[in-house]
């Protein structure tokens, strides 16, 4: 039997961890994210869920306790948005380094200066190199789905994970969400068993100071070296995509959802000009897709799930048929072009797939971006590349530049 | 008489080759501190120079369990440590994150202070070197007036310490003690009095530093003594809001023999450009502290 509730993306995260049985929860609240921490104190409170709540001070200090949870063996979850995910950015890269199965939800939002409060996702984009897997969600269902996913990759790999999803575009928006049958979520996620805890049965130092050479231990082993270990990371993260494409395909086995493992395509089979973006952008450009078929033009959509690790090998696959590439993207990196641009470019380097890409940066701070607008955009860029315009400066859609 | 005199931990925690400075008076404190929290402690650091005493990868001399994090968040690691114990069924462990003045004063402090406003179940200890003395002897908020660093080379420093006991206190903590290694009893007494208790802790240790403070490794037990004995580093605990002066310093208040602070500033080659304008100040400084603590411990 299922379960259909009409629900916010918020809650559909907090009922995603929740089913996952976690143990300890440190956040701080910020727009908006806010429900979401404030759903799961309910829980919490209520008898819900039995679990250990830390109402920290601050950002920094709610991934810290997630961090020093975990190491004892506990699973953790938190979530921010915006300045609180950029507060948190050393304990980002301390968790990854770490190794720690941590999850977190960040609900996407803009980067002050100055403030908004509205979405995009230059605060997730900027923290691309911290060494966690970043999963971008397109609905409720999937941030449900895959904050349940996100566990069994995170404790797979040995990795964190955030799940990004768009602040008040589904943060906020109601959508019926399928609530997956506790014991289902119990089997295809056990409980976690950590490979070392910190105790006094074993006790060691973590995270000590190291040389930069690799340096024996006292029964003369030769042990990793500040090099070895962060190697071990980029490892973990070059295996990963095998382990998350694995885990959706047993979710959808189990639960008879499936959300894509890396990336999803829409109206793909003969597609010409492809569309893509990551969350409720790429989810906005199937609409658009529909408007150009329409018209006539051979438009689909390739979604792009898993940002990091950047899924080269399957997108290459993914835009095989494509004669044009538009970029859809809700960050930029300054002074250059949108990071996904920059990155999908490079992934087909060297490839045969040498179709013009036109990138535009759209809906920064929440500024809205109609499905319409897109296929304009789109069906735009179409038409000068017809014309052999390969090369095109970044365009800022709905954006007043003269 | 202190209460454990006889019945010092013979086990050690610390085994011999740490990587700690010549005569450090931190290795000497840690050491009593062990031995007073035992086995059954998770410890969690930032970096520091207890990071640097725990040794460098894949060995450490510390035979007690530590986990490293990142500067500013040593309270907020113990927070993560206790929630996830408590998660994991194993609140038999003693907690107990530990901080230089740095990380602590400056740094920490807002971890610090959300932590113990929780009312976590954890011992934080600072110990209190008077500077950031693992990167080299710059200015924190706790180096003393007068004192020259690498960051005030040729002016010293123009500002008391912050009284971090003060804001520590108005936490309303269950446990709030100084310590001092010169005067291990009395440090071992208050580890193992402060691991009896529930809820926030606050041990501050007096930590002489021979290179930081520029004396002879030789003589850090009597440094430390001296800022006993001029009433710099008053030796008390507070409980139950109760101030009670201990050890030396409890002698001390009641025969009315403590000693110029200039006894200790002129052993110290810190304080060498200190002017005779900043000694007056630091002394009344002192005595101010020392009168308050005095009226609090007759209350």
């Amino acid at each position: 039997m299922s379960n259909v509730q009409i629900m916010t993306g918020n809650q559909a995260a907090a009922i995603g961890a929740k089913l996952s049985s976690v143990q300890v929860i440190a956040a701080y609240p910020i727009t908006p994210q806010s429900q979401l921490a404030e759903i799961l104190s309910q829980y919490i409170e209520g008898g819900e869920l039995k679990a250990e709540y830390v109402r920290v001070e601050g950002e920094h200090s709610a991934l810290t306790v997630c961090i020093s949870a975990s190491t004892v063996g506990a699973r953790v979850f938190t979530a921010t948005s915006a300045n609180g995910l950029l507060y948190m950015h050393e304990q980002l890269h301390w968790a990854a380094g770490s190794r720690l199965p941590i999850v977190m939800c960040c609900v996407n939002r803009g980067v002050g200066a100055p403030w908004t409060i509205f979405n995009d996702q230059q605060d997730s984009i900027s923290q691309r190199d911290t060494g966690w897997i970043q999963i971008y969600c397109r609905n409720n269902q999937e941030i449900l789905d895959t904050v349940i996913q996100a566990y069994r990759i995170a404790e797979e790999v040995y990795a964190p994970v955030m799940v990004c999803y768009d602040g008040f575009v589904l943060s906020h928006t109601m959508m019926p969400v399928a609530i997956p049958d506790p014991e289902l979520v119990k089997d295809f996620l056990p409980p976690y068993q950590a490979h070392t805890i910190l105790s006094p049965e074993d006790p060691r130092t973590l995270n000590a100071v190291l040389f930069p050479w690799r340096r024996a231990n006292s029964e003369g082993v030769l042990c990793d070296g500040y090099m070895e270990m962060r190697y071990k990371l980029q490892a973990a993260l070059e295996r990963s995509p095998a382990v998350i494409e694995e885990t959706s395909r047993r979710f959808a086995e189990v639960f008879g959802r499936d959300h894509g493992g890396l990336s999803w395509g829409y109206r793909m089979e003969d597609a010409e000009l492809v569309m893509t973006g990551m969350g409720s952008i790429a989810s906005e450009a199937m609409q658009a897709a529909d408007m150009l078929r329409d018209e006539g033009i051979k438009a689909g959509v390739v979604g792009i799930r898993v940002f990091r690790p950047f899924p080269a090998k399957t997108l290459k696959e993914a835009f095989r048929g494509a004669k044009g590439i538009v970029i859809f993207e809700k960050g930029i990196s300054y002074g250059y072009e949108g990071a996904l641009c920059s990155d999908l470019k490079a992934a087909f380097y060297g490839s045969e797939n040498q179709a013009p890409a036109h990138n535009y940066i759209a809906g920064l701070g929440g500024r809205d971006v109609k499905a319409r607008e897109l296929a304009d955009a789109a069906r735009a860029s179409w038409m000068e590349m017809q014309t052999g315009i390969v090369e095109k400066p970044t365009t800022w859609l709905n954006c007043y530049t003269g | 008489m202190p209460e454990n005199l006889f019945k010092i931990n013979a086990k050690e925690y610390i085994l011999p080759g740490t990587r700690a400075c010549q005569g450090c008076g931190l290795s000497l404190a840690y050491r009593y501190a062990l031995k007073a929290l035992r086995e059954n402690t998770i410890v969690t650091l930032p970096a520091c120079c207890l990071c640097v005493l725990h040794g460098i990868y894949p060995s450490t001399p510390v035979m007690i369990p530590a986990l490293n994090n990142s500067f500013a968040s040593t309270a907020a690691s113990a927070s993560g440590l206790v929630a996830g114990l408590q998660a994991m069924n194993r609140t038999d462990i003693t907690v107990m994150a530990i901080a230089g003045d740095g990380g602590t004063f400056d740094m920490g402090i807002q971890a610090l202070s959300g932590a113990a406003e929780r009312g976590t179940d954890f011992i934080y200890v600072c110990y209190d070197n008077e500077g950031y003395m693992n990167t080299g002897t710059q200015r924190s908020s706790a180096t003393p007036m007068g004192a020259l660093t690498t960051t005030t080379p040729i002016a010293t420093k123009q500002q008391h310490k912050k009284d971090f006991l003060k804001i520590m206190e108005a936490h309303d903590i269950a446990y709030l003690a100084t310590a001092s290694p010169s005067y291990p009893i009395d440090l071992y007494d208050k580890f193992v009095k402060a691991k009896k208790i529930k809820g926030t802790r606050y041990i501050h240790l007096y930590i002489p530093c021979p290179p930081g403070w520029a004396y002879s490794p030789k003589d850090t037990v009597k440094m430390g003594r001296l800022a006993v004995e001029t009433g710099i580093a008053p030796l008390f605990e507070i409980e139950n809001g109760k101030f009670r002066f201990t050890g030396r310093s409890k002698s001390m208040a009641e025969r009315g023999n403590r000693l110029p602070v200039i006894n200790y500033l002129e052993k110290q080659g810190r304080f060498k450009k200190m002017n005779i304008e900043q000694l007056q100040q630091v002394q009344h400084w002192v005595d101010g502290k020392w009168q308050e603590y005095q009226r609090r411990s007759q209350e």
